[in-house]
């Protein structure tokens, strides 16, 4: 559930830059996604597939995921850690005092699009 | 082809469209609370309570976002309160946008007070802001304590902390300071108000709050 509401957030946006820029078709868009974003990259793509087809603008948009690492950083010993592997407790210290550095993204990165004046 | 660069991120859109929202209803003086929990957390039990209590005190309304049904909103108009059922068609959270076609549709005229009675679940709601003045949670006590560990972002995200159902404690393990050291771990800033919507105990504190917080909105309206 929480896939297609991306989905239809990132669309929105694309409609946007899509009316901004004068595009009439976008073939692809690059997305960043955290490693601890909670997005299932497997059914986003399923998402993304069942919505594109719905959608004139992004008929034939092909849908480009990079994935970001997720970091986490310990307050007290001042280090930095995977947080997949180790979780909330610091490997080297075993403090809880830790967050997150990176990896809760959801980013448009880029897209690949034609104008009007192009076609 | 040519290549846009963006760098965006996915709810950027939908934070500009709660930015607006959200500065209509100061200008409009009304309050607006997005009330988020997990299903079957009694959302609606408390509402309930808190619209009798206060019945003589604040027009409340409530918008009652669910994917299906209207058991809620009928519940709540048998006391007599502006209710509307919104139905998200599968969507597992409300956004500004539907969130202004709600309030678009609702009787507002001499309402102090209105709750979106977000869906049910600790994730999806705490990612898209609504346009809400406050954003408010509950955790019940039957959820359990570790609660704060595994959905640190709504209790990042919320403003007050309901930790209701507490005439269910003696049923429960939950270690009341523990997880109140979890969530101001997360959010130092949070206000946390221990009740039970059942008994009353503790309802007073949350409804002077309330009290307070929208006199304070609506005295603060052209500011």
């Amino acid at each position: 559930m929480h896939e297609l509401s991306i989905v239809t957030h990132v669309a929105k946006t694309l409609d946007e830059i899509a009316e901004e820029n004068h595009l009439t078709r976008i073939g692809s868009v690059t997305l960043e996604i955290g490693e601890v974003s909670g997005i299932i990259t497997d059914y986003f793509e399923d998402c993304w597939n069942y919505f594109k087809v719905r959608h004139p603008l992004l008929k034939e948009c092909e849908m480009k995921l990079e994935s970001i690492p997720a970091i986490t950083f310990c307050e007290d010993c001042r280090q930095e850690y995977p947080t997949v592997e180790y979780g909330r407790i610091c490997p080297y210290c075993k403090s809880e005092h830790t967050f997150l550095l990176q990896g809760n993204e959801c980013n448009i990165k880029e897209i690949e699009a034609e104008n009007e004046r192009e076609t | 082809m040519k290549v846009i660069e963006l760098h965006r991120s996915v709810t950027e859109s939908n934070d500009r469209d709660a930015q607006k929202l959200n500065q209509e209803l100061k200008e409009k003086g009304l309050f607006f609370i997005n009330l988020m929990s997990a299903a079957g957390s009694g959302k609606t039990t408390l509402l309930s309570r808190t619209i009798t209590d206060l019945k003589d005190r604040l027009k409340i309304a409530v918008m009652e976002a669910d994917i299906e049904a209207d058991v809620d909103a009928k519940r709540i108009e048998e006391l007599g309160a502006v209710s509307i059922q919104v139905h998200t068609d599968g969507m597992c959270h409300m956004d500004a946008g539907m969130t202004r076609k709600g309030l678009e549709e609702m009787d507002l005229e001499g309402i102090d007070l209105v709750f979106l009675e977000n869906i049910g679940n600790l994730i999806c709601p705490a990612e898209f802001a609504t346009g809400a003045a406050k954003n408010v949670m509950i955790l019940s006590i039957p959820e359990g304590d570790d609660k704060p560990l595994k959905y640190p972002l709504m209790f990042q995200t919320s403003d007050v902390l309901l930790i209701t159902k507490l005439d269910t404690a003696s049923y429960f393990s939950f270690d009341l300071d523990k997880c109140i050291e979890r969530v101001r771990y997360l959010n130092p800033d949070i206000r946390i108000f221990v009740v039970s919507a059942k008994t009353g105990e503790g309802m007073k504190e949350w409804e002077d709050w309330l009290i307070q917080e929208t006199k304070d909105w609506k005295e603060n309206k052209d500011a």
